[in-house]
C-alpha cells in the first residue's frame, strides 16, 4: 500500500516506558545524532514488513545501550562487545525471529572485535546495524578503532598517531573476507540520497532476516555532534568529505538467491525419546550373581600403573565396567595430565560395598604393575598383606615385599602370543578373576560387547580369548 | 535403574540432559573440556543446540542470550576460564536470568596448572565479578553428584532465577563412577514472565542497567532479598559419624571423600572424629557449622586445597568460639587419609 | 498549488531539538527556524507553509521518532483511519 503520511513508525513504542526520568516521549539522544535516523529507519522497516512482534532487539553498550526504550520488540541489553554472542544464543533459541544485533564502532570493532568475526564467521541467523561513527560517543569522545588518522579525540589530543594507534578498522571489508555472510553493505547517513539508500539497505537486510537467510551486515557511516564538537548539519558535511574517502559505500557483498535459508532442529523433549535417542536403558543393567569372594578382595583399592599405551587406563575401566555389574560400588580415577600423553600413566579403581571414600589408591590392597617402573615406585604403597601382580615379561628384577601376596604373569608376553599386545588389559582382567574370585570368566566374556562397543567381532573374540588366558594362567600356576 | 559408568565431567552433561538442558555453550579448557564434547557429543542427538564459541567471554554472554530466551542452557569451564566469565556471570545476575555453569577447578593462579584445586572458591561463592551478587553453589563428591547436582542446578536456577554453579574439581570431573541416570524432566517452567519470545504478546526486556540511582539502590534490595530466601531455605550439608564426634573435620568435594576415609581411620583408633560437609558453599551452613561447639565438637579441622578460602567461611560461622585449624595442599596435590590423620594427631593429640 | 492543504510538513515543537537536518535537506527550502524557543529551549524547526512538494527528506532526516509528520501529496484525512 502506498503511503499517505510519514509519521512515526509502529516500530517504536508508543510511550517510552523503559526509559528513566520524566520525558518518555523524546529520545535521550542528542541533537542530530545518526543513531536516531537509523532508529526511524529500521522502526519504518520493521513495521512496512510486518516484522515488528517477530524481532528481537540487542542493545549494545554505547549511545544505543537505550536502544530498547524505543523498539517495540523484545529486547536485550548487552555487555559491551557482545551482542553478536548473545545474538547467536537469541537466534538459536528462536530461530524463526528476526534477531538484530545493534552496535557502535567501539562496541563492535575494539571490545567486541572476536565476537563479531565469529558470529560472522558462523554465519549466524542474525542482522547486524554497524553504526560507524569514527568515536566513542557515551563515554565522552574517545578513540574508537574507526577514529581517522589525525582525528583529535579526548584519548587522541594531539591527533589519532598511526605509529602509535594504528590505523582505522575497516569492518566490512573484514566481514566480507568471511565465506558464511549473506549481505554485507556500507552506507552513510550525510545527507538525504544516502539516507534513502540506508533505508534501502536496511529494508534489504531485515527482509533477508525474515526468510531466515543468515548473516547479514550494514555499516552505517554515521555522526556524533557532541563527541566530535561541530553542529549536526557540519557534521554531515564531516562524513562527507572526511570518511567516505577512507570507507567507501557499496555492497561488499550479496548472495542475493544463492543465500541458504538457515533451520535448526527442534529440541526434543519427550522423556522416552530422550533416552531412546541416547541409548539409555533401564534394561541394560546386567547384575550377575555374586560368587564366593575371600573378605580380603571384597574391599579392593587397586592401582594400576605402567606405560602409556599398555592398557593402563582401559584395564582399570574395564576392572570397573566388570564389577560394577556385580553390584559393587566402584571408581575409577586417572592419574590425568600432560603425562598421561606418553610416559608412564596410572589409575586407581575403587571395587567395594558402601560409599567408597579417597578415590585415589594411596595405599592399594592390589597393585597391578606393568613395567619396572612402576614397580619400584608403587611397591611400598601396597598395604600389608596386599595383593602384587607384575608384569614378568618386562620387569626384571624381583619384588623385594615378603608380607604381600605376589603373582608374576608374563602379561604382555602373553598377549604377544595372542597376536596382539593391545589385549594386555584383557589379559590382566582374567587374572584378576582368577585371583580374587569376584568375576567369572563367562561373565566378562559376555559384557565385552558392551565394554568394547563397535568394535568387531574379530577383535571381541581376542579379547576373549585374552581373558582366558589371564585366567587359566594364575589358575594353572598358582 | 539407568546404570552406566562414566566420567563425572560426563555426568554432568547427562544431567543436564535429563534436567531439560536445551542449549551448551562453551570453550575447551582442561581439567573441564570432556564436558564440551559430552554435550557436543549428546545434543544433536536430541536436536539441542551445543556451540564451541570463540571464547569464554562469548560462551557466557551466549548463555545470556539463551537462558534471555528462556532455555534451560549451560556451560563449563575451568578456574582461568571462570575468570573470564565472571563479566557474563555479573551480567547474568543482574539480569536475573537462570543459567548452570560447571567449574572443574584447577591449579592457579595464572595458568597454574591442571591438577585438582579448589582455589576458585572465593570467586566462585563470593560472587565473583562487579556488583553485589551471589550464584548458588553445589559442590558434587561422586559422579552421581555431578549428575543429579546439575540437574537440581537448573531447578534452582529457575526457582530463583540465578546463575547456579556446580563447583568441584579435577579428581571429581576426571574420575569415574557407576551413575544411575535420572528420569527426563517432563515438564518444563513457565518463562514467559520475563524471557525474550520475539512474539505478539511477549514484549519483555533483559536488561542489568537501571540508570536512575534510586532504582538499581531498589534492584540491589530485591537481589539481596532472594539471597536471604536461598540462605533461609536452600542450605544442604553432610555428615558422618558426627554425633558423638569431638573433633570435627570439613571439607568439600573431593576432600570430603578423603576426609571419609579420615574419619574411618581415625574411628579405628578410637578417636572419636567426625565429617561434616558442606554441599551447598553459597547458602553456606553457617548455623549448621556455629551449632557444632553446642554439640560437643572441641576442635574443626578444615580441609582444603586452597590456602585458607573455606576456612573463611568456617570462622566466621564460628566467630571463635572453639578452635579452627587449617590443613591444605596445593599445585595438584591431594592429602592422603594418613597425612591428615598425622594432622590430627600433631593438633589434637590429647583428644580421645 | 500553494494553496494546497498536501503535501505539508508538520513539526512537533515541542519534541524538536533543533538539529537542523531537516532544514538543511529540504530542496524547496521551506522549512525554517522558528524564533521562538520551544519547552526545551530550542529553536524549533517549522514548516512556512507554503511549498512543501512532500518529498520526505525532513522526516528521513530527523533523528527524532516523532518530531516530524509529513502529510503526502495523496493524503485525504477522510480515508485515514
Amino acid at each position: 500500500m502506498k503511503k499517505t503520511i510519514l509519521k512515526k513508525p509502529k516500530g517504536f513504542i508508543d510511550v517510552y516506558k523503559h526509559k528513566a526520568g520524566a520525558e518518555k516521549d523524546r529520545t535521550h539522544y542528542c541533537p542530530g545524532c545518526g543513531h536516531g535516523i537509523l532508529h526511524k529507519l529500521i522502526a519504518e522497516a520493521m513495521e512496512d514488513l510486518d516484522i515488528v512482534d517477530d524481532t528481537i532487539l540487542i542493545s549494545p553498550v554505547g549511545c544505543s545501550v537505550f536502544a530498547y526504550y524505543y523498539f517495540d520488540t523484545g529486547n536485550f541489553q548487552a555487555a559491551h562487545g557482545r551482542a553478536p554472542a548473545v545474538a547467536t544464543a537469541t537466534s538459536r533459541a528462536n530461530p524463526d525471529k528476526v534477531v538484530i544485533s545493534y552496535q557502535g564502532d567501539g562496541d563492535l570493532a575494539a571490545i567486541g572485535g572476536n565476537n563479531i568475526i565469529q558470529a560472522a564467521n558462523r554465519g549466524e541467523n542474525i542482522v547486524v546495524f554497524f553504526v560507524n561513527n569514527a568515536i566513542y560517543g557515551m563515554t565522552g569522545g574517545q578513540m574508537a578503532p574507526t577514529t581517522l588518522e589525525g582525528q583529535v579525540t579526548t584519548t587522541t589530543p594531539y591527533g589519532r598517531n598511526t605509529d602509535t594507534d594504528g590505523y582505522p578498522m575497516k569492518m566490512c571489508e573484514v566481514i566480507s573476507q568471511f565465506t558464511a555472510p549473506t549481505y554485507v553493505e556500507r552506507v552513510s547517513l550525510h545527507d538525504a540520497p544516502h539516507i534513502r539508500k540506508t533505508r534501502a539497505a536496511v529494508r534489504k537486510a531485515l527482509q533477508n532476516a525474515k526468510e531466515r537467510k543468515g548473516f547479514q551486515f550494514v555499516e552505517v557511516l554515521s555522526t556524533c555532534p557532541s563527541g566530535w564538537k561541530m553542529d549536526p548539519v557540519k557534521s554531515m558535511e564531516w562524513v562527507k568529505e572526511k570518511m567516505l574517502p577512507l570507507y567507501p559505500l557499496g555492497v561488499y557483498r550479496d548472495k542475493g538467491d544463492e543465500a541458504r535459508v538457515i533451520n535448526r532442529p527442534v529440541p526434543i523433549m519427550e522423556p522416552a525419546t530422550v533416552w531412546e535417542k541416547l541409548g539409555i536403558s533401564a534394561d541394560a543393567d546386567v547384575d550377575f550373581p555374586r560368587g564366593d569372594v575371600p573378605e580380603q578382595y571384597k574391599k579392593m583399592s587397586i592401582r594400576v600403573a605402567g606405560f602409556g599405551g599398555q592398557g593402563i587406563m582401559v584395564t582399570g575401566q574395564a576392572l570397573a565396567s566388570v564389577a560394577l555389574e556385580y553390584g559393587y560400588n566402584v571408581s575409577w580415577l586417572p592419574s590425568y595430565g600432560p603425562e598421561m600423553r606418553g610416559g608412564t600413566a596410572n589409575c586407581s579403581v575403587n571395587i567395594q560395598d558402601g560409599v567408597i571414600g579417597a578415590a585415589e589408591a594411596v595405599k592399594p590392597t592390589m597393585l597391578l604393575a606393568m613395567n619396572r617402573p612402576s614397580l619400584e615406585k608403587f611397591e611400598e604403597s601396597v598395604v600389608p598383606g596386599g595383593t602384587l601382580i607384575y608384569n614378568s615379561t618386562l620387569i626384571d628384577i624381583e619384588p623385594t615385599r615378603t608380607d604381600i601376596k605376589v603373582f608374576a604373569i608374563p602379561i604382555t608376553g602373553m598377549a604377544d602370543e595372542l597376536g596382539n599386545t593391545r589385549v594386555q588389559s584383557l589379559v590382566n582382567i582374567g587374572a584378576y578373576a582368577a585371583i580374587t574370585g569376584a568375576f567369572r570368566v563367562e561373565d566378562i566374556v559376555s559384557l565385552l560387547p558392551k565394554l568394547f562397543k563397535g568394535k568387531k567381532q574379530a577383535i571381541i573374540d581376542l579379547n576373549a580369548k585374552a581373558v582366558k588366558a589371564g585366567f587359566d594362567f594364575v589358575k594353572e600356576n598358582f | 535403574m539407568a546404570r552406566m559408568l562414566m566420567k563425572g565431567n560426563y555426568a554432568s552433561v547427562y544431567g543436564a540432559a535429563m534436567a531439560g538442558c536445551t542449549a551448551y555453550y562453551g570453550y575447551p579448557i582442561t581439567p573441564a573440556s570432556e564436558i564440551a564434547e559430552s554435550a557436543a557429543a549428546l545434543f544433536p542427538k536430541l536436536g539441542r543446540t551445543f556451540v564451541q564459541a570463540e571464547s569464554e567471554v562469548a560462551a557466557i554472554n551466549m548463555v545470556y542470550g539463551a537462558a534471555g530466551s528462556g532455555q534451560r542452557v549451560m556451560t563449563g569451564s575451568s578456574g582461568p576460564g571462570i575468570s573470564l566469565k565472571m563479566e557474563g556471570i555479573s551480567y547474568c545476575a543482574g539480569a536475573a536470568l537462570p543459567c548452570v555453569i560447571v567449574d572443574i577447578m584447577r591449579g592457579g593462579p595464572g595458568l597454574g596448572n591442571i591438577g585438582p584445586e579448589q582455589s576458585d572458591y572465593n570467586q566462585v561463592v563470593k560472587g565473583g565479578g562487579h556488583g553485589n551478587y551471589r550464584c548458588i553453589v553445589l559442590a558434587p563428591a561422586s559422579c552421581q553428584e555431578m549428575c543429579d547436582f546439575t540437574f537440581q542446578a537448573f531447578e534452582l536456577a529457575d526457582k530463583y532465577r540465578i546463575p547456579v554453579f556446580v563447583l568441584t574439581d579435577g579428581v571429581i570431573g576426571q574420575m569415574m563412577e557407576s551413575v544411575v541416570i535420572p528420569e527426563p524432566v517432563k515438564e518444563l517452567p513457565d518463562k514467559s514472565d520475563y524471557a525474550v519470545f520475539g512474539t505478539p504478546l511477549n514484549k519483555n526486556l533483559v536488561n542489568s542497567i537501571y540508570i536512575d540511582h534510586d532504582d538499581l539502590e531498589n534492584w540491589n534490595l530485591e537481589l539481596l532479598k532472594k539471597y536471604k530466601a536461598i540462605e533461609k531455605a536452600e542450605v544442604k550439608f553432610e555428615e558422618y559419624m558426627m554425633d558423638d564426634a569431638e573433633i570435627a573435620l570439613i571439607g568439600y568435594g573431593s576432600v570430603s571423600r578423603v576426609l571419609r576415609t579420615v574419619v574411618d581411620d581415625c574411628r579405628a583408633k578410637g578417636l572419636k572424629v567426625g565429617l561434616f560437609r558442606p554441599i551447598t558453599l553459597f547458602p553456606f551452613p553457617k548455623n549448621e557449622i556455629a551449632a557444632l561447639p553446642g554439640r560437643g565438637i572441641k576442635n574443626v579441622l578444615t580441609v582444603e586445597l586452597s590456602t585458607g578460602q573455606l576456612v573463611d567461611d568456617v570462622d566466621l560461622a564460628l566467630s571463635g568460639v572453639i578452635k579452627s585449624d587449617l590443613y591444605f595442599r596445593l599445585g595438584g596435590n591431594v592429602p592422603s587419609a594418613d597425612e591428615i590423620s598425622n594432622k590430627i594427631s600433631e593438633l589434637y593429640g590429647e583428644v580421645k | 498549488m500553494a494553496d494546497a492543504k498536501y503535501p505539508r510538513s508538520e513539526v512537533n515543537l515541542d519534541k524538536c531539538k533543533g538539529c537542523g537536518l531537516c532544514i538543511a535537506a529540504c530542496p524547496k527550502k521551506v522549512l525554517v527556524f522558528s524564533s521562538k524557543l520551544n519547552s526545551k529551549g530550542y529553536h524549533y524547526a517549522e514548516y512556512t507553509g507554503t511549498g512543501c512538494v512532500g518529498c520526505g527528506n525532513c522526516f528521513y532526516n530527523c533523528p527524532e521518532p516523532d518530531a516530524i509528520t509529513v502529510y503526502l501529496r495523496n493524503y485525504d484525512p477522510e480515508k485515514e483511519v
